[in-house]
């Protein structure tokens, strides 16, 4: 199966197989007006299978959220049909608005205007808890 | 400049905590030097959620160092209840008072304060979150009692989970070294497992059991806590574990004679009565401990020497 390449736009690429909806999701891809493609289940000689998400405009992407989702998708940025960088991505160390706590004892399950915010406290299990009450987030992935 | 806020008792470090526990003494040794320390400052007290001794230990604190106190009259009252936020509350009182002091139901109410305030908060309770005033009360009769904060096996007994105050003790006293630790509760309400998460990672020895009579002959330290109805969802399994443990002289029969137990109170009937006039009942002088370290702490948040 083939998909063109983009010539001016994103390459997600080496999104563990499966996840490609939920970059779609988080990133809220839905709300572009350009062509986005999810390539799902694609072979990868590094991972065995892969998604790719491509999307066909230099849009800002928010690199917290995809970092967050999986710290190895690499962000590919293309202009006139050629790589013009490659970005390696970290965990962020803060999140706003990208997970909600789900505590129902917390300040933010009533006051709806507050932002949710986590900071990383374990790099290694990808461990966010909640800068209010101290909640550990659920992994969505 | 943002005002130094209190939320939980890691906003205190080791040496600061040490300093506040001296003044604290030497307001015991010569409360007459404290009197006007607070003269024309404000502490506003606003508790969102009903309590009586913590908000008149603040009070009582404040008035003894010569200042006044501002207060809601109760939290069914108050703004909150006409739907009034947390930020917009304390950006009004800000206007009104040099310190607060706030109690709020809702885990990490006191953090959004500290960030909207213009004075400083201490957070006075939060949910079953964080109470770090009632810690520095601990810390200080532990170290009136038993002469150090280090050594020392502590058993933390009841209601482990929602338990604010044990929370805050054990984050605390695992800045002095050796201190091991029992966990004295029902599985229901066994400590929480990022707290657990930090007990592995200082490296303290500690134990979990659902048996007190296990644990007290090897205790220094018995802190009791109480099954609090108001953070249960459901009557029914309060009920069924309200009455887990009761301290009683039977059960004190194999503890050490020197074992101080403490409470942060209110008791409901997890202490018997006719252990308060066991020497080794330090519930009643903790309150005043608690008095003394919340004048020290507002003077230091107020910058007052």
């Amino acid at each position: 199966m083939n998909i063109d390449g983009v010539s001016n736009g994103i390459v997600l690429d080496h999104i563990k197989a499966g996840k490609s909806m939920i970059v779609y999701d988080y990133l809220k891809l839905w709300k572009l007006d350009c062509c986005v493609a999810l390539i799902q289940n694609c072979q990868s000689p590094k991972m065995g299978r892969k998604d790719i998400v491509k999307i066909d405009e230099l849009i800002d992407i928010d690199l917290d959220v995809l970092g967050y989702i999986d710290p190895d998708i690499t962000v590919n940025y293309v202009k006139d049909g050629k790589l013009l960088k490659k970005k390696h991505l970290t965990l962020p160390e803060t999140l706003t608005n990208v997970i909600k706590c789900k505590n129902p004892r917390c300040i933010t399950s009533t006051e709806q205007e507050l932002p949710h915010i986590f900071k990383l406290v374990d790099s290694e299990k990808r461990t966010y808890r909640c800068v209010y009450c101290d909640v550990v987030s659920d992994t969505t992935n | 400049m943002k005002p130094r806020s209190i939320v939980s008792i890691l906003d205190l470090s080791t040496e600061e905590i040490n300093n506040l526990m001296d003044v604290a003494d030497d307001i015991e040794k010569n409360p007459e030097k404290y009197q006007e320390k607070c003269r024309h400052k404000i502490l506003s007290t606003i508790f969102f959620e009903p309590s009586t001794r913590t908000r008149l230990s603040f009070e009582s604190a404040m008035l003894s160092l010569g200042g006044s106190v501002i207060s809601t009259a109760d939290s069914k009252s108050s703004s909150a209840a006409k739907g009034e936020s947390v930020a917009d509350t304390v950006k009004v009182i800000s206007n009104y008072a040099d310190i607060i002091a706030m109690r709020h139901p809702k885990e990490g109410a006191p953090v959004v304060a500290a960030m909207k305030a213009t004075v400083p908060v201490i957070n006075a309770g939060d949910g079953g979150h964080f109470h770090p005033t009632q810690t520095l009360a601990d810390l200080l009769t532990i170290r009136r009692t038993k002469g150090t904060l280090s050594g020392l096996t502590i058993g933390l007994c009841g209601d482990l989970m929602f338990g604010r105050t044990v929370h805050s003790l054990i984050e605390a006293m695992l800045r002095y070294p050796g201190n091991n630790y029992i966990l004295i509760s029902p599985n229901e309400l066994r400590l929480p497992e990022y707290m657990r998460e930090e007990l592995a990672k200082s490296g303290a020895v500690w134990e979990e059991t659902t048996s007190l009579e296990y644990a007290i002959p090897k205790l220094d330290i018995l802190y009791m806590t109480r099954v609090q109805k108001e953070r249960f969802f459901n009557e029914e399994d309060y009920v069924r574990l309200k009455d887990t443990y009761i301290l009683d002289e039977e059960k004190l029969r194999s503890a050490k004679t020197d074992l101080a137990i403490l409470h942060p109170l209110p008791r409901v009937n997890e202490i018997s009565v006719s252990v308060d006039e066991d020497p080794r009942a330090k519930y009643f002088y903790q309150t005043l401990c608690g008095k003394q370290m919340r004048m020290a702490l507002i003077m230091m948040l107020l910058g007052i020497q």
